[in-house]
């Protein structure tokens, strides 16, 4: 431990990001990491805990006592060296993380929380800007071939721990662009996505093979699922070319909203909205027209996704930006009251920060389409105040209002993977339509289809970047294993 | 050899740990005239010890007693002629008196053996006496094993001229009929044991009780049996199976007192055997072998060495002082010629290390020893009769005064030897130096010592491998956590580093890592049988010289040509050592050879090959030997990808024995050269095992490349790394040695004090021998197997983990993929969050996280299984209710100053709400806590707001006073009042966490309200003994015991002891000490602060010493007397009724209530930075406490209620009905673990098979004899003053047979007056004559003890305001500071009041005083010992190590002739002049005047009261000549306490501002 005392002596100090006025002028990140000076500070926060609950609140586990300690050292080359032996894509988790960790901080219980998110930021920017980030391809190869069909995080850091075990990997991804939903889920002023191409490099350097805009599998996916595949390959080809399979394609079916008007222009899933605006970041042509521009835009749904809407919604010039969410208002507490565990609490992103009218307890009725030239577009929206008791809600009586509405953006999370994928394979399902594959002991992360194993969102549903990750890490260990008898990947 | 009287080894019992201490004493005429008188006097002494001894559970049941006598020659001549043998002149013949079996063929057999030896030696039998025994009196068990006793009377042959000629061949006749009796493998041969054959002496002993020595033997009845000296003992063992054989005295000697290192002893023993040569004895000396039988007691042994020494030619008193030689080896005054004969007999034999006064007599000299830390009494007088009287205590035989002309004690390590034949006493000083100048050994030692820093080299660098360091690393399982947690530290502070909290992780056999052999094996400590040591303020009677190579012949007296031999300071070689040694022939011109083991060999031939390596590997040395290598280096160097090392303990372990079996070891060295050692641990192991030196040579390149890469950061270099690292570990050897009360890592080495855990019978026996191992485990193979998988990990290119770095560890902090821990991240929310919500549900959740090891082993217990399926279930209902059950819970002792206010009054209140108790811990208790709570109050409002950083709530009725008061080494706040508070009353012997070690409080976490309890100064350091000063071995701990008692007669009294093998017969030994209850802790005990080797390496788990403690108990039909409680990581119902089952009345929780109050296993607790205001004392952290009484209740409850749930399962309807049902766990079945299989639990279940009356719990009480106080009359004639405060003045005789005097007067004090007591001088008490031990124990203001005559040990032990004085009698003539008045240990943890003296002290005087102020007119070694407040004016010479450890308090010294700085221990104080007022005026600020006042004006005040309270000469001498005398005086002025005082005034002066 760095400073026995730092706790007692230092504030926790928020990475500082440009004026709200500012930035949502432009699509860049914002938030600008700490200086080796801050970073050392905070990183003296930490109290090297006996039984830091941070390592175990990190779903990749990180061994965050010991890099807080080596940042607090200026030692950062060792520090990342540390990051990375847990965590494949610190660049990511560094940035779009809400840091589970920090909530299960041991400062949590009655002082704020180290800034672990902030200092894994840090090292992870430092690390490329002094080029310690370098392939390491393995030793010696196996012969042995895995695809990875699905480039997310989850599909990334497998291909990447399978590739580092010496096996021939090929990623598959139906896009025109490596990435999943963090190259076109998750705007740019969260998350530039030239992060995602260093590590393809990188990845490409340690012999991972690539290819794009081909989906497994002949069947499209649905309305709100990106997909701008160019080309099919057959699942059977697949297992006949590969030892292995990890289907890491992520749950990207979108929960609709079937309520009278639905059918109206204007209505959109969120997923048909944020990677347009990706894409044009990126530079790419003839990209359709969706914008919220002079439009009263209304969010449904109070998650992520939503705040992202949000974000881009202000930034393309909305008249107005409302968020609903279903549920009840969160408490915003102070301290974390389930300490370790992560807390229902309210939690503003910087989206909001930007200007978004918030409600909750809020139930869509209806969209109302226009008149005249209007007329198939949504102009309004009805909606129903709720109350709820014992985990069971109610309509207020009399609280039902409209409200204008351009653009409706549905952001009401993922109910499953694209069930197409997983039944070109004939992969057995779980109750909730995700690949059923265990996540401990023999044969986790198997599929039901031999030689098949599935990881990431596409297993567990929905769920956050870090989940993704230390699914891909787990499932290929598991893989490794399958092939070899036996496997040195750390879990 | 077995012994009769004993059960076989079964379960975990095994009657090797059988320990005893006793009462020693012996009479002797000067001029060796001979009477009857001498005899009778004798058994005087004998019954007037009683006291000292112990019955078992049948009160005439002894543990033995007898007396050695010299030959009644006239008797035994008379005696003879009636049957008709005319007996040889005296001196020309023996007598063997011989205990024979019962069986009369047997006898016959025996009788048989006798004479054909007798024959066999060219001796003359000249008959057989029946001896006469009346058998009336003794106990039924006693008299079914007693034997027929017999003496055989055997005449010198031709050829033997001289008595010493015939008593050799006694000796020969005595061992080959003793061997050849053995060999016919009789079951009644066992009964067969000879006391005593010579030609000079005779013994009369037996099972019998001290005043039955004289019924029993009619012989000693008889007015013929005259002697000139009787030597006698009366025997205290922790068990209650003693035999006949195992009383003192033996041949030479009788012993009060234990010898630690008596495995290595005997072990040395039997290693020189092929080495071994005697001018002397010839060839007789092939006829005594074995000279030692595995199993005797550790006196027995030694009494067995000592007569070798003397058969083969050496004086007793010389043998003797190579066995027990005196700390010489930092004795910086002594004289030179004495300091080489000691260094030149080093060689040849260890120290038999060790608590131990031993009296010892040939017959023609008789005397006595004490051991170089002095820790056994033996107090003597001389007469004007020329009558010599020594024993344990003063006052065992009382003599008028005016005979008396001399009365002195034996010191450390000093002799005292009465000639018989010269007719007069030669003191230690005459004897030594007459011994020390009869060879010029210092010479001797010139020309064949090599030191081997001396030893000139060309500082060659050693040849490193061209293996990466960091594969090396692995190749040795290194960890980050080794680098971070152990080696930086040692390698930065130079001492091992310190940790907090108990070990949660498994053990090794159980861990799903791969660990080192060094894991599978504990240290054993001592306890209540023998005390630790400290090695830090008592660090000159300890020493790390080691030698290397060859040991001279033990039996080569005059040795023309004895082998050079090689000394190294200390055990770890750095590499340029190393590179003198394994050179070593270049360096010395031949005279020394080295040669190399290389201990890797392929990793190719797999695991199998460990074996035939290791048999090849002992047959190298073998010849290595042979061939006249004198050092053997083992050797895992080599190893690289392809070679796989044997664990160099393993491959040590078994070299060292082969050799010992060889006899061959002492002709070699054994150095180990290995990358596997880096913690102490690891070298007190390779020590242990054998090692003369180690070289770490991988841990000293990890050092050096962490300096080059900066890691120590600046200016720490690779050297100085190094040596702070050599340091540390040497350091840290010194507290692993002295735990275990070793001074010296001569007698450490290959002494095994270890116990293994996880390793199979086959393994230990074969390769470190005589090690216990109760529960089987893996065997060699394994310990292979598991050291190629590391190996393999380690060199696996493959594997991304470990391509870079090293395994993260997980052994100290908690790491996702280190090793397991039980209190994970998710186990301590879910009981947090059970405990505030009160969620019966969210417990369950945690109780599986805990109770479920089928996945993740991690104690023994979650390996076992209930057998429901020999159950007949009950319903919940009937079982006993939980509010009943969690009456047996208790909470750990958890000092106020280990955990802060809020903490430990919380826990308090919860316990007291549910009828359970909590610990004060040590560290006293504040007196606001005791009244009952008012409604309305808070403990803010209680205590005040200075005192709480956070409010707890209280309910009208609360209580937050903690029923069980700790006593433990420190003594702080232990008052007649805080015991008086107590509902039980416990002795700390060991604590889990740390066993056998002492702790500190430093200065900065001594705060006021700290301070206050413990009766301190603020900022002032506190430390606590390794030992309590006043229990040296198991007699001790019985008088404290009575101590406490009689300080609290309502209390119980309990006593603390740590898991280790041998925990069930201490055990024992306590109930038979009268202790009321006894609690057994898990190795895996929380603590405050602790280093990290003790923590992880230190005792066993509980489930091993608490069923050992059970069955024990239960064999000795001693359990229904003594209730038994468990405690050590308990966190689980199941966790109750598994400790239930394995023998628990009662439970003791720790880490888990302060979970519920809000701990989350920081491990910080030693930093004071607990961010949950848990463990701190920072208010700023403690006002972040959250805790409540109601957290810890409900977890409590939970607990209860699981528990009940199994009850109900299992049929259990009453807890006391599952006590000790260990039959109804079984091994957990289907235990897939490669290391777990091994494991056999079926010594853990065992039973005892005693009959059904015999108690299986507590449910009996102790007798502690108090009605027999002498206090009850005080208490009686004190009535007027204890009710209306009226003046009362008492006199009465005293004798040392009234013991513990004043305390229960006190206690009427306290629980009338509390610590205010009375006015002073309320109650004056006249006493006369010798009081026995304890004289005014916790003595209460008011009181006055007045005593005419002199004192035993203990006199004024935490003394609570009272005032004891004591002058000798009028009659004695004897000059006051040249006589002892009061034994040791003296006014030991004293709080305040006032002691005179008007005589000598004996040693550790006024050790731990925190307040009292005492004059005393001389003292012995280590006075003033660790304290913290007080005065203390010696007006006379003191012994040396004064004011060790002293950090607070002043002590003014007369030191006439300017010697007495060279006796003080100054790394402490300061030593200055006392001043005149006015020159003090001038020179020192006044705010470091002690109490204010002017030094001179204090001293003239301690000393006018002196004269006034003792009539003291010496007192008005000084006082009439003040202005001479005054300068003569030296202030000794601890540097904290002027620290102390500097900052207090600096910060009233800050307040005022």
């Amino acid at each position: 431990m760095g400073k026995v005392t730092g706790f007692l002596e230092f504030e926790r100090l928020q990475e500082a990001s440009e004026d709200k006025r500012e930035r949502i002028k432009h699509y860049r990140e914002f938030i600008a990491r700490l200086n080796d000076k801050q970073a050392a500070i905070q990183g003296a926060r930490c109290m090297d805990c006996g039984t830091p609950f941070c390592m175990s609140g990190c779903p990749v586990n990180n061994i965050i006592p010991d890099w807080n300690d080596l940042v607090y050292k200026q030692n950062w080359k060792a520090a990342i060296e540390t990051l990375h032996s847990t965590n494949n894509f610190p660049e990511f988790t560094g940035r779009i993380c809400p840091a589970p960790c920090e909530e299960a901080c041991v400062l949590r219980i009655n002082e704020d929380a180290v800034g672990i998110k902030s200092i894994e930021h840090a090292i992870i920017d430092k690390a490329w800007e002094e080029g310690w980030v370098q392939p390491r391809p393995a030793a010696r190869k196996t012969g042995k071939k895995v695809a990875v069909v699905g480039s997310g995080p989850a599909g990334l850091a497998c291909a990447q721990q399978l590739a580092r075990a010496g096996h021939e990997v090929v990623v598959f991804e139906k896009n025109d662009r490596i990435g999943g939903l963090l190259r076109y889920g998750i705007p740019d002023f969260k998350m530039e996505k030239s992060h995602i191409d260093r590590r393809m490099e990188q990845m490409a350097a340690e012999g991972i093979s690539f290819r794009t805009g081909v989906r497994v599998g002949n069947q499209r996916p649905g309305k709100g699922v990106p997909d701008w595949a160019t080309g099919t390959l057959a699942p059977g080809k697949l297992l006949a070319e590969f030892g292995a399979v990890v289907l890491a394609g992520g749950a990207e079916q979108p929960r609709d909203l079937p309520v009278p008007g639905r059918e109206l222009d204007g209505v959109h899933f969120a997923m048909e909205f944020l990677p347009l605006q990706n894409k044009r970041v990126a530079g790419d042509a003839g990209v359709p027209d969706l914008w919220a521009t002079d439009k009263h835009v209304v969010v449904i749904g109070g998650g992520d996704t939503g705040s992202d809407c949000v974000g881009t919604a202000n930034r393309h010039g909305a008249k107005s930006v409302t968020q609903f969410e279903l549920l009840p208002m969160p408490p915003d507490v102070e301290r974390n009251p389930v300490w370790p565990y992560w807390p229902t609490r309210l939690r503003t992103s910087s989206s909001h920060e930007e200007g978004a009218r918030r409600d909750w307890s809020i139930a869509t009725k209806a969209f109302v389409g226009g008149e005249g030239n209007m007329s198939g577009k949504v102009t309004a929206l009805k909606a129903v105040r709720l109350e709820w008791k014992d985990g069971k809600m109610g309509e207020v009586p009399g609280s039902e209002f409209t409200l204008p509405a351009d653009l409706v953006l549905l952001a009401m999370g993922f109910v499953s993977p694209v069930p197409s994928v997983l039944e070109a394979f004939s992969v057995e399902k779980d109750a909730r339509g995700n690949a059923k594959a265990a996540t401990d002991g023999q044969g986790c992360y198997a599929t039901s289809v031999p030689k098949i194993f599935a990881a990431g969102d596409m297993r567990r549903g929905q769920s956050l970047v870090v989940w993704a990750i230390r699914e891909g890490r787990q499932c290929a260990r598991a893989v490794d294993e399958f092939l070899m008898g036996s496997s040195e990947l750390p879990r | 050899m077995d012994q009769p009287g004993l059960p076989s080894v079964q379960g975990l019992y095994d009657p090797q740990y059988e320990h005893d201490a006793c009462g020693v004493g012996f009479v002797a005429h000067i001029k060796g005239k001979k009477s009857h008188a001498i005899v009778e006097q004798g058994l005087t002494i004998l019954k007037n010890l009683t006291h000292r001894g112990a019955v078992g559970w049948d009160p005439k049941l002894s543990d033995g007693a007898g007396c050695l006598i010299q030959i009644p020659d006239k008797f035994l001549r008379e005696e003879m002629a009636k049957r008709g043998v005319k007996l040889p002149p005296p001196g020309q013949y023996g007598v063997g008196i011989v205990f024979l079996p019962r069986d009369p063929a047997s006898r016959l057999a025996c009788e048989y053996e006798i004479e054909r030896a007798i024959k066999d030696e060219n001796q003359v039998l000249l008959g057989w006496r029946d001896v006469p025994v009346d058998n009336s009196d003794l106990a039924e068990p006693a008299k079914n094993i007693e034997p027929v006793i017999r003496q055989v009377f055997i005449g010198r042959g031709r050829g033997v001229t001289v008595t010493d000629a015939l008593e050799r061949k006694l000796y020969i006749i005595r061992k080959s009929a003793g061997h050849a009796i053995q060999a016919l493998k009789l079951a009644h041969g066992k009964e067969f044991y000879v006391p005593s054959m010579s030609a000079r002496t005779l013994i009369y002993k037996g099972m019998l009780l001290a005043h039955q020595v004289g019924e029993y033997y009619l012989d000693l009845k008889d007015p013929r049996v005259e002697s000139a000296l009787c030597l006698v003992h009366q025997r205290f063992s922790t068990n209650t199976f003693p035999s006949w054989d195992l009383a003192h005295p033996f041949r030479l000697i009788c012993h009060n007192g234990e010898i630690n290192t008596v495995r290595g002893n005997v072990n040395w023993i039997r290693a020189r055997q092929g080495a071994i040569s005697s001018p002397i004895l010839g060839k007789d000396l092939e006829k005594i072998w074995p000279l030692i039988y595995d199993g005797q007691s550790d006196s027995a042994s030694f009494d067995n060495a000592l007569e070798l020494l003397v058969m083969g030619g050496y004086s007793v008193a010389h043998a003797m002082m190579m066995m027990i030689p005196e700390a010489w080896e930092n004795h910086s005054l002594m004289d030179p010629a004495r300091r080489a004969f000691y260094e030149y007999h080093a060689a040849m034999m260890e120290p038999w290390d060790g608590p131990a006064s031993i009296a010892f007599t040939d017959g023609r000299q008789i005397g006595a020893t004490l051991d170089r830390n002095g820790l056994r009494p033996s107090r003597y007088i001389v007469t004007s009769d020329d009558l010599v009287i020594m024993g344990s205590e003063c006052g065992c035989l009382p003599v008028p005064e005016e005979k008396i002309v001399k009365k002195w004690r034996l010191q450390p390590g000093k002799m005292f030897l009465v000639d018989l034949e010269k007719g007069r006493i030669i003191d230690d000083k005459e004897l030594k130096d007459t011994l020390a100048s009869t060879r010029p050994y210092a010479e001797w030692i010139e020309r064949i010592r090599v030191k081997l820093d001396e030893v000139e080299s060309d500082k060659q660098q050693p040849a490193r491998s061209s293996v990466m360091l960091l594969d090396r690393q692995q190749a040795f399982a290194y960890t980050q956590e080794d680098l971070k947690f152990l080696m930086m530290p040692m390698a930065l502070n130079g001492e091992e580093p310190v940790g907090s909290m108990g070990n949660d992780s498994p053990l090794a056999v159980l861990s799903n890592k791969d660990k080192t052999l060094y894991h599978y094996f504990k240290q054993l400590f001592a306890q209540v049988t023998n005390p630790p040591i400290d090695p830090i303020r008592e660090e000159l009677v300890t020493s790390l010289v080691s030698f290397i190579g060859p040991k001279p012949n033990l039996l080569g007296i005059d040795e023309m040509n004895p082998p050079l031999r090689l000394e190294v300071s200390q055990p770890v070689l750095d590499f340029y050592e190393m590179e003198k040694v394994r050179h070593i022939e270049r360096y010395t011109q031949g005279k020394f050879a080295a040669s190399e083991l290389d201990i890797t060999y392929p990793l190719a031939w797999g695991r199998q090959a460990v074996e035939a390596r290791l048999a090849s590997l002992a047959a190298q040395a073998e010849d290595a030997v042979r061939s006249g290598t004198s050092i053997i280096i083992i050797s895992d160097r080599k190893v690289d990808k392809d070679r796989v090392a044997i664990p160099a303990l393993l491959a040590l372990s078994a070299i060292h024995q082969h050799l010992v079996n060889k006899g061959l070891r002492t002709s070699t060295g054994l150095v180990v050269e290995t990358a596997s050692a880096r913690e102490v641990h690891h070298f007190a192991l390779l020590g242990g095992y054998g090692a003369e030196a180690v070289h770490p040579y991988l841990a000293l390149e990890t050092l050096l490349d962490l300096a080059a890469r900066g890691q120590l950061g600046a200016g720490v270099d690779g050297k100085m790394a190094i040596k702070s690292f050599v340091k540390a570990i040497g350091k840290g050897l010194k507290k692993v040695m002295s735990k275990m009360g070793i001074s010296t890592y001569m007698s450490y080495t290959g002494a095994q004090i270890f116990e293994a855990v996880g390793l199979s019978r086959a393994l230990v026996d074969r390769y470190f021998t005589g090690t216990a191992s109760n529960i089987g485990g893996i065997g060699v193979f394994e310990v292979a197997e598991e050291a190629i998988r590391i190996h393999r990990a380690a060199f696996d290119e493959a594997n991304p983990v470990l391509k870079a770095a090293l395994d993260a560890g997980g052994e100290y902090a908690w790491r996702v993929r280190g090793e397991e821990h039980m209190w994970t991240p998710d186990a301590i929310a879910k009981l947090q969050q059970s405990a505030r919500s009160n969620t019966y549900a969210t417990y369950k959740e945690f109780a599986q996280i805990i109770n479920d090891q089928s996945s993740r082993h991690m104690t023994f217990r979650g390996l076992f299984e209930f057998r429901f399926d020999q159950c007949r279930p009950v319903p919940l209902e009937e079982v006993e209710p939980a509010a009943e059950i969690v009456k047996r819970f208790s909470t750990g002792a958890m000092s106020l100053g280990s955990i802060s206010t809020e903490a430990h009054t919380t826990l308090a209140v919860a316990m007291n709400r549910i009828g359970g108790k909590s610990n004060t811990g040590e560290g006293g208790e504040d007196r606001r806590r005791y009244a009952p709570v008012k409604a309305g109050e808070t403990l803010l409002s209680r205590l005040g707001a200075a005192r709480v950083a956070h409010d707890v709530e209280l309910r009208e009725g609360d209580s937050l006073k903690s029923k069980i008061k700790q006593v433990a080494s420190g003594r702080f706040g232990v008052t007649a009042e805080y015991l008086a508070s107590a509902e039980q009353i416990q002795i700390k012997m060991a604590q889990g966490a740390k066993p056998g070690e002492g702790g500190q409080l430093p200065g900065r976490k001594v705060s006021e309200y700290i301070a206050e309890i413990r009766y301190a100064t603020p900022g002032v350091e506190l430390i606590s003994p390794p030992p309590h000063h006043d229990i040296y071995s198991i007699e001790d701990l019985a008088q404290l015991i009575h101590d406490l008692k009689n300080a609290n007669p309502q209390a119980s009294i309990s006593v603390k002891l740590v898991s280790e093998v041998g925990v069930g017969t201490v055990a024992a030994g306590v109930s038979k000490a009268k202790s009321d209850h006894v609690t057994i802790s898990g190795h895996d005990g929380g603590t405050g602060a602790s280093p990290w080797s003790s923590i992880k390496h230190a005792g066993t788990p509980w489930e091993l010493g608490l069923a050992e403690t059970q069955q024990t108990l239960v064999l000795n039909r001693l359990r229904g007397r003594i209730a038994v409680q468990v405690d050590g990581q308990m966190k689980t119902g199941r966790d109750v009724v598994i400790g239930a089952m394995l023998g628990a009345d009662e439970f003791g929780f720790a880490t888990a209530p302060l979970v519920t109050a809000g701990c989350i296993m920081m491990r910080k607790c030693h930093l004071n930075t607990c961010p949950v205001g848990v463990a701190t004392q920072d208010p700023v952290l403690r006002k972040k406490f959250t805790g409540k009484p109601e957290y810890v209740i409900n977890y409590l409850f939970f607990v209860a209620e699981e528990a009940r749930e199994l009850m109900a399962r299992l049929g259990i309807r009453q807890l006391n009905d599952l006590i000790g049902r260990a039959d109804l766990l079984d091994m957990r079945k289907g235990i897939g673990h490669w290391k777990a299989k091994g494991l056999d639990f079926s010594k853990i279940f065992h039973q005892p098979q005693m009959p059904a009356e015999v108690a299986r719990y507590h449910r009996e009480q102790q007798d502690h004899g108090l009605e027999k106080a002498l206090d009850h009359r005080l208490v009686e004639l004190a009535r007027p003053a204890l009710e209306r405060g009226e003046k009362v003045t008492i006199e009465m005789p005293i004798r040392n047979i009234n013991r513990t005097v004043g305390t229960l007067l006190s206690h009427e004090i306290a629980k009338r007056y509390g610590h205010d007591g009375l006015p002073d001088d309320t109650i004056h008490v006249r006493f006369a004559g010798s009081a026995g031990q304890s004289l005014g124990a916790f003595l209460a203001k008011g009181v006055t003890l007045d005593l005419i005559g002199d004192t035993n040990d203990y006199c004024g032990k935490g003394l609570s305001g009272g005032r004891i004085s004591v002058q000798p009698s009028p009659k004695f003539k004897g000059e006051p500071t040249q006589n002892i008045i009061t034994g040791n240990v003296v006014l030991y943890g004293a709080i305040c009041g006032e002691a005179y003296f008007r005589g000598v002290a004996g040693e550790r005087f006024a050790v731990r005083n925190s307040g009292a102020q005492a004059v005393v007119e001389g003292v012995g070694d280590h006075a003033c010992e660790y304290m913290t407040g007080g005065t203390v004016a010696v007006l006379g010479m003191t012994g040396r190590n004064f004011a060790a450890g002293m950090s607070g308090g002043l002590a003014y010294v007369l030191d006439e002739d300017g010697s007495f700085p060279g006796r003080c221990n100054t790394a402490m104080v300061a030593l200055e002049a006392v001043l005149s007022e006015a020159e003090q005026e001038a020179r020192l600020a006044r705010e470091l005047w002690h109490m204010g006042l002017a030094d001179e004006v204090l001293v003239k005040r301690l000393i006018e009261s002196h004269a006034l309270h003792t009539g003291s000469m010496r007192a008005r001498q000084i006082l009439e000549k003040w202005a001479d005398f005054r300068t003569k005086f030296v202030k000794v002025f601890p540097h904290e306490y002027r620290r102390a005082l500097g900052e207090l005034a600096a910060k009233s002066r800050k307040i005022a501002a």
